[in-house]
């Protein structure tokens, strides 16, 4: 029997204009080198979903990091942290990116690192996956998973969200990975479509794939949401991918 | 937040969290991924102190259908609570 172990703890990481943060790392133990993935939360929070899953990335052989996008909220369970955060009107994305550029930095800072960066989110992380792949030139890979409102109509910007994240289409730096539920309603079908066509229209590097008797967030196991049958294909589509584009 | 369905309205009054009692400041309702109630989204409503912890607050998660039932219930009772006051006999008021 081959021994396997990993190493999960909590740290604190340079996020946007170097304000320190906390982020949940986890990684098997040994020299590596390990591909590095950052996964960005959901609306939900820095919660229990992110802890098992970015375990479950260091079971696969990740170096992982999930940052605490609501850090500045304060200290406190999950579900009364997204709270709080909901009640000042979310997170600016401006703060998300430069947020989640210190989480990939620390990626490429660690002496375990193979050198290749994924950023993998789901729901408003998902959202903000794209929108981060497209500002930046730090990462190899993305995967968004249903990300709510990259499609944004003018009445949902905000000062916090001052730009739709579809019109930054053309920046996107690196392959993208989709999946997307076909009765999810954030987004809708027709925004994936949309989504879609701005990718195909400037020729950028990606692979969707829509489920049917799925919504939204199907990965969440402890949710009433949860499809066992899309979720199990859908993760053998994140390694697949994940896989082909960090190895090296 | 996948929705984009929140209101945040100032709130003066009282809460009782965890931890007891404490002031009000703002009521926050949305329909979003509710954390416990079994439900893919809820009608969520949190009353909060903007300047207090975030486990300070109180916290629902209803159906949509409860959610309508509360809303009448409360227009209910404010219209009735507006009579009452209208009646109310205040020293120096005529």
């Amino acid at each position: 029997m081959a021994y396997e172990g990993m190493i999960a703890e909590t740290i604190s990481i340079s996020g946007d204009k170097n304000q320190p943060i906390s982020a949940y790392v986890a990684r098997p133990l040994g020299p590596g080198p390990f591909p590095g993935i950052v996964l960005i939360h959901h609306a939900p929070g820095w919660d229990e979903f992110y802890r098992e899953t970015t375990r479950r990335f260091a079971h696969h052989g990740y170096l992982a990091i999930s940052h605490n996008l609501y850090h500045r909220a304060g200290e406190g369970k999950a579900d009364d942290v997204a709270a709080k955060v909901r009640a000042e009107g979310g997170v600016p994305d401006a703060q998300v990116i430069g947020d989640t550029e210190g989480a990939v930095q620390w990626l490429r800072n660690n002496p375990t690192h193979n050198g290749k960066v994924g950023v993998w989110g789901t729901c408003s992380g998902g959202r903000q996956t794209f929108l981060y792949a497209c500002h930046t030139k730090s990462i190899d890979c993305a995967v968004e998973l249903w990300g709510g409102r990259v499609v944004m109509s003018k009445e949902e910007l905000n000062p916090k969200q001052p730009t739709s994240p579809i019109e930054f289409t053309k920046n996107l730096s690196c392959p993208l990975l989709g999946l997307f539920g076909n009765e999810d309603r954030s987004p809708t079908p027709e925004q994936v479509n949309q989504h879609e066509a701005e990718l195909k229209k400037h020729g950028k590097q990606y692979e969707f794939h829509r489920y049917d008797g799925a919504g939204h967030g199907f990965f969440y196991y402890d949710r009433p949401a949860y499809r066992i049958e899309q979720a199990l294909d859908g993760w053998q589509k994140v390694w697949t991918f994940l896989g082909k584009h960090l190895a090296k | 937040m996948c929705t984009s369905i929140v209101e945040i309205v100032s709130a003066d009054g009282a809460g009782k969290g965890g931890d007891g009692w404490f002031s009000l400041t703002h009521s926050v309702v949305s329909y979003d991924h509710p954390h416990h109630a079994v439900l893919e989204e809820a009608i969520t409503i949190d009353f909060v102190n903007e300047a207090l912890d975030p486990g300070t607050r109180v916290a629902v998660e209803l159906t949509l259908e409860s959610a309508k039932k509360l809303s009448g219930a409360l227009a209910r009772a404010i219209a009735a609570a507006e009579i009452e006051e209208s009646h109310r006999f205040r020293p120096g008021e005529r």
